[in-house]
């Protein structure tokens, strides 16, 4: 096993590279941002009917779809990280954990700010907060999302209040960090499930591949596999721009757990379709069967792929399995609020060009946030052995 | 003994102040400007208006309260208080509500069985403007007796079953049939128990993820990290910078 810290190779001829490339991306995300701009004009001005391919058959697309059910599933490596570093203190995720933070907290921003787009009365959305309806899924997952987003921040903002040198507010965090992180962990665990339950309403229109009284479940280990397979993606992507070391025994030892998980996640999947007599369709020929194999292999080849220690150890196979699991893990939540839907709906979404512009400015508006904050943040620990230690693990030493 | 005639369209448009014109009647789905409709099938019709079901999905969804069940029976919808999530339009069983998609201040629709005109004692508008009484207005249990009444004496003329007595745990919008309902575009795959049941199966483990997890969390946080301070206490490497 090579313990070592992997470096990837940076040469002269790679840096003018990176530099057209950074040209090429600039462009990319200034295109996105116009086409956003334009697409949010239309939104406020024509309504959701002006920019939308939803009907009344059809009232939740990609921005539910999408922008929610995969944003905060994609979120989900930051609860996992402070449960490992923080609960669990298996020390040697620190590097990680404020990435995965902030990861967790840009994505709770980004899936508020899909929202505004998507209800038809944004400046309504604090509503659940005064209104209550204890009966409703959507009213729990709007307060978990509430506290935990606060959470987030708290749990980020020492990163800022480092830069700011505020020792004192520092030192009262530190105070309230553990009930606060074992807080952010429940709410995560509330919320991730419950946006599986949210589809608990609808047997009667979510095809039975996916409908089942288990989503709370399967949404809930999904979400974890996703935020794990995040973490490793955004720290393949933050070594290769920043020129990073990536920290390869660490993203070694997610994955283990990710490949674990998925093992559970599948095969959970499998006895549920089993006992609930829907295995027989997965041999059905329907578009919705193609989709359910689509989506399970995207889960199934890097399952059994990365208990291989050699997939594990290389990085370019391991970001490829990190990826293929964040595909799969979008498939599965577009099939159970899109195109599973379909049939029982009667008519066929595609989403119009607007919807998809929206979905892909704030895609790339958390790319660019991203990058600011590790850039003028202390995010990662860029010098290992020089180890400022940061407030969150401060925290630790104060209770001892 | 419905024969078409769209007057409970016309009437029920009239109410809501909507358009109704041939082109409105043709269109045969309930929409933001069409809150309940005649529907064509095979020279038979049909009806379609919200259910006003017993126990309403739409109602037990709503994350703010916008939309309630009324003593009266009608479920009513409350536009000040909604926030556009459009979950009650995905959950509901019967498709029922309806969007003002092309508003930039949009509000679900659906008919509220003229609850003003049932407070004032008249009847619903529809109800008022059936020229053959295939609509009628009423009592829930004196409307099933009068339903099952008219299958017993007219054995030949109905489907012997009442629709709306047991979808989704009872709704007080009944319908009455000579063919079964499946024929008339009617859903007849839906459960005899209410579907709100089954997002509060897993809504009432709430309070136990909440206790087990931070008795859970709060114990095995205390043990991983009182291993740590017995090591640091112990070992030679103890005094790590703490």
């Amino acid at each position: 096993m090579s313990e070592g810290v992997m470096t990837l190779p940076r040469t002269g001829a790679m840096a003018r590279f990176r530099s057209a490339a950074w040209y090429f991306w600039r462009f990319v995300f200034l295109a996105l941002m116009a086409a956003g701009a334009y697409a949010t004009w239309l939104r406020i001005t024509t309504g959701l009917g002006g920019v939308t391919n939803l009907s009344d058959r059809f009232p939740w697309g990609i921005w539910v779809g999408f922008d929610v059910l995969c944003g905060v599933g994609l979120a989900a490596g930051g609860f996992t990280l402070v449960a490992a570093v923080h609960i669990f203190n298996i020390e040697r995720y620190k590097p990680i954990v404020r990435p995965a933070v902030l990861t967790a907290f840009l994505g709770y921003l980004l899936v508020v700010l899909a929202l505004l787009f998507d209800l038809g009365r944004p400046w309504n959305i604090w509503h659940p907060l005064i209104m209550w309806n204890p009966r409703s899924v959507m009213f729990e997952v709007a307060w978990c999302v509430t506290l935990y987003s606060a959470v987030l921040a708290l749990e980020f903002v020492p990163a800022v209040l480092e830069k700011l040198q505020w020792r004192r507010t520092l030192a009262w965090l530190r105070v309230i960090s553990v009930p606060l992180v074992i807080a952010g962990v429940i709410l995560s665990t509330l919320h991730q499930s419950s946006l599986g339950s949210l589809f608990l309403i609808v047997p009667n229109k979510l095809y039975p591949l996916w409908y089942s009284p288990m989503l709370p479940v399967m949404f809930f280990i999904s979400a974890v596999c996703a935020g794990l397979a995040m973490t490793i993606f955004e720290s393949w992507h933050s070594s290769r721009s920043f020129g990073r070391q990536l920290e390869m025994p660490l993203l070694n030892g997610m994955a283990r757990l990710l490949a674990v998980l998925l093992a559970v996640f599948l095969t959970i999947r499998f006895l549920d379709l089993l006992h609930r007599d829907a295995l027989g369709l997965v041999l059905v020929n329907r578009t919705e069967t193609w989709l359910f194999w689509l989506e399970s292999a995207l889960i199934a080849v890097p399952t059994v792929l990365l208990f291989s220690r050699r997939i594990r150890h290389n990085p370019v196979s391991l970001y490829f399995m990190a990826l293929l699991v964040l595909f799969g893990f979008i498939a599965n939540r577009l099939n159970v609020s899109v195109t599973g839907m379909e049939a029982a709906s009667g008519v066929h979404y595609v989403p119009r060009w607007t919807e998809v512009a929206i979905t892909l400015a704030i895609c790339a508006l958390g790319f660019a946030v991203f990058r600011w904050a590790v850039l003028n943040l202390p995010v990662f620990q860029q010098k290992p052995v020089f180890q400022q230690r940061p407030a969150f693990e401060q925290k630790e030493a104060g209770e001892s | 003994m419905c024969i078409g005639c769209r007057a409970c369209e016309q009437s029920c448009a009239q109410r809501w102040n909507l358009p109704w014109n041939e082109a409105v009647g043709n269109e045969e789905r309930l929409s933001a400007h069409k809150l309940t409709t005649i529907t064509t099938h095979d020279g038979r019709y049909s009806r379609r208006l919200c259910m006003h079901c017993q126990v309403p999905t739409c109602v037990s969804v709503c994350p703010v309260g916008a939309l309630q069940k009324t003593a009266e029976g009608p479920v009513v919808y409350d536009a000040g208080k909604c926030m556009g999530c459009r979950y009650c339009m995905t959950a509901c069983p019967f498709q029922v509500p309806v969007y003002e998609w092309s508003k930039r201040i949009p509000r679900v629709r659906k008919c509220d069985m003229c609850r003003d005109r049932q407070l004032a004692g008249k009847l619903t508008a529809c109800a008022e403007a059936c020229p053959t009484g295939a609509t009628s207005c009423g009592e829930r249990d004196a409307l099933i007796a009068e339903a099952r009444k008219r299958i017993s004496d007219h054995p030949g003329d109905y489907y012997p079953r009442v629709y709306g007595i047991h979808e989704v745990g009872g709704t007080s919008v009944l319908m009455l049939s000579a063919v079964p309902f499946e024929q008339l575009g009617l859903r007849t795959d839906l459960p005899g128990q209410p579907l709100p049941g089954l997002t509060w199966a897993a809504l009432a483990h709430v309070p136990d993820v909440v206790s087990v997890g931070s008795v859970l969390l709060g114990g095995i946080w205390w043990i991983t990290h009182r291993r740590e301070a017995v090591a640091r206490a112990e070992g030679p490497e103890g005094e790590r910078e703490s």
